[in-house]
């Protein structure tokens, strides 16, 4: 891989859903490059198709037309497994809803993706614990997300996508369903995984202040890319 | 991979405990049904067996029948000398007894039973497996002259005598006071239901003279040895009775050989037939079972659908979340046939009891029922399985 090609490249990402009459165009041609390391907010109203595009950003759908590469690799050419296998070994994923397995601890729960990639019980142990220990949930390892707040169980979950060490971090609306005070723990959180870490982070949001830890704003409207800018200001 | 997914399934079924007992209850109580019920009809043909054999093993029974055609008299009765002849010329016989059977009542002081009485020599016990279990047999002068000495079955010893010993006690039957030399060992009722204790057993000569008043033979049992060939022995006894009874080739035999090994087989093999049935009710009732597993699982995978999107989305690959779902199938459907066949265990030996036939653990019906529950996860839980792991990740996600 060489040193300068973007991580990420999407030329001319369009994505249409359904057909004829009733067809709705959900992407009207996305260009957008994104590098190692950066922290990308990706705002928009509602139907601007940012979710869309976070979805073929992480692999989990495919554009209508046009190229994304990821890592040099053209994924909408990828079979389902093989998608499925890109988001395993690279790309790790917190949701608005937390998304963590009922009635199953911590720990199971940050282990799930060691264990879809044969990670040894042992070794398996230890990362989850580790994990768990960097978003600061150390003792919380035997609790099930009933017994946790919205904000530990949203950490947990940035454990669960932290402990395969992605390149990237698509987080979808994260600090959605907390309270002011928790969002600001969370995005110090994944502001340190981007800085520390060096893991490449693209957010939605709908809030300034949470995207104004990230270091490049997109915004999305009716389908296409309306402004990308870089802001100057670095947080402490 | 198997290993975490099989313990990713089983964490699945741990988490819902309630609702996965009930899942397999249909699983088992299918393989508890199909395993009693071959067990107990396992255990009621070995008793049908074991009464026949009690009977006499190899047991041969020639008896004088009807003779058709035009002037069909009665055919005639067998003498002694038919009995002897077959003692001499007949190879591969144990033992051979004539039987002369009459039907009289016992009198004890004040009891009175009115039992069978059979003429017979001590060749009888032997080949109908009969035991002294106390007392005698027979002496040769007894038998030579006739004496009225008797042994007597179990049955009618407790008419009789209640708890006392028979034997040397005086019994009247008809005209006669005959001594008790011996009690014959209890053996219970006969395949077809009869008390075979329920007898008299005299010398030959003692019923002939005294209760028949002629020298005609009813019957003569033949016990065939242990290496000869019963089949070949019937073969040779109906010749040489048709010889003795001077019967031309067209005419067809007036009496008849019968067979126990034929009884025993006719008899087994009814009881075989209705276990195959029961069994074969009882499976359907295990294929009900996986129809319920299926059930569950289908509403397992849907109320599981935002888990599903989860696994996928972290990277679980189709075969993957297949395999985990049908191992789950399978964990559930093989745990239903270990308790089914724990449950037919303590339901067989009850049962059983209660039918007094014999409990037979059959190790080959268990592990048939229980690699056919498996099967059954396998086949019931692939369905559902299959469309949990054709689930769109978004799609799952979103869900509700």
């Amino acid at each position: 891989m060489s040193g300068n090609a973007p991580l990420i490249r999407l030329a001319d990402i369009t994505k249409t859903y359904g057909a004829g009459q009733a067809a709705f165009k959900a992407l009207r041609g996305i260009d957008l490059e994104v590098a190692r390391g950066e922290f990308v907010a990706v705002m928009g109203p509602s139907g601007s198709g940012k979710s869309t595009a976070m979805n073929i950003l992480g692999c989990l759908d495919i554009p209508t037309s046009g190229h994304y590469t990821f890592q040099g690799v053209h994924v909408e050419k990828l079979s389902r497994d093989q998608r499925a296998l890109l988001r395993r070994n690279f790309i790790g994923f917190v949701f608005q809803g937390f998304n963590l397995l009922a009635r199953t601890t911590a720990l199971e729960n940050v282990e799930l993706p060691l264990i879809y990639r044969g990670t040894p019980t042992a070794v398996r142990h230890a990362a989850a614990r580790a994990a768990l220990k960097q978003v600061g949930l150390e003792g919380w390892e035997d609790h099930t997300p009933g017994e946790l707040s919205g904000g530990q169980q949203q950490r947990v979950a940035i454990a669960r996508a932290i402990v395969t060490n992605p390149i990237v971090l698509l987080a979808d609306e994260p600090t959605g369903n907390l309270d002011s005070h928790t969002s600001l723990e969370v995005m110090e959180l994944i502001s340190h995984l981007n800085r520390d870490n060096g893991i490449t982070v693209l957010m939605v949001t709908h809030e300034p202040e949470m995207a104004a830890y990230a270091r490049r704003i997109i915004h999305f409207a009716d389908g296409q890319v309306d402004n990308d800018a870089w802001q100057q200001q670095e947080r402490a | 991979m198997l290993w975490s997914t099989l313990m990713l399934a089983l964490r699945a079924i741990r988490r819902n405990l309630m609702r996965s007992f009930l899942t397999i209850l249909g699983v088992v109580i299918g393989v508890a049904a199909v395993i009693t019920m071959v067990t107990l009809g396992n255990g009621a043909t070995k008793s049908v067996s074991d009464q026949i054999s009690s009977m006499g093993s190899n047991l041969l029974m020639a008896r004088p029948g009807q003779r058709f055609g035009p002037g069909g008299a009665a055919a005639p009765r067998f003498k002694l000398a038919d009995v002897e002849a077959v003692r001499a010329q007949i190879s591969g016989v144990a033992a051979v007894a004539p039987v002369v059977g009459s039907a009289a009542t016992a009198v004890y002081q004040a009891n009175n039973w009115s039992t069978s009485i059979t003429g017979t020599t001590n060749e009888y016990f032997m080949a109908g497996n009969w035991e002294i279990a106390n007392g005698r047999e027979f002496s040769e002068a007894e038998e030579r002259s006739g004496k009225a000495v008797c042994v007597i079955g179990d049955s009618v010893r407790d008419k009789l005598f209640g708890q006392q010993n028979p034997v040397g006690a005086e019994i009247r039957i008809k005209q006669f006071s005959c001594e008790v030399i011996g009690l014959l060992k209890a053996k219970g009722q006969s395949a077809m239901g009869s008390d075979q204790d329920d007898t008299v057993i005299m010398p030959l000569r003692t019923v002939q003279r005294r209760l028949a008043g002629n020298l005609d033979i009813n019957m003569i049992m033949v016990s065939v040895a242990a290496s000869a060939s019963i089949d070949a022995v019937k073969q040779q006894i109906e010749l040489l009775l048709r010889e003795r009874r001077h019967l031309s080739d067209l005419e067809e035999d007036d009496f008849r050989v019968l067979d126990t090994r034929q009884i025993a087989d006719a008899l087994t093999g009814t009881t075989r037939i209705l276990t195959l049935l029961l069994g074969a009710v009882a499976a359907v009732s295990l294929l009900v079972g996986g129809i319920g597993i299926m059930n569950i699982m289908l509403v397992s995978v849907t109320e599981r659908t935002r888990e599903i999107g989860i696994r996928l989305a972290i990277g679980a690959l189709e075969r993957e979340v297949l395999l985990q779902f049908l191992i789950e199938a399978v964990a559930l459907s093989s745990l239903g046939g270990l308790i089914g066949i724990v449950l037919a265990a303590g339901a067989s030996i009850f049962l059983a009891g209660l039918m007094s036939v014999p409990y037979i653990f059959d190790p080959a019906i268990n592990l048939l029922s229980f690699v056919f529950s498996a099967a059954i996860g396998v086949i019931f839980g692939y369905f559902p399985a299959r469309r949990a792991a054709r689930l769109d990740p978004i799609e799952a996600l979103r869900h509700e």
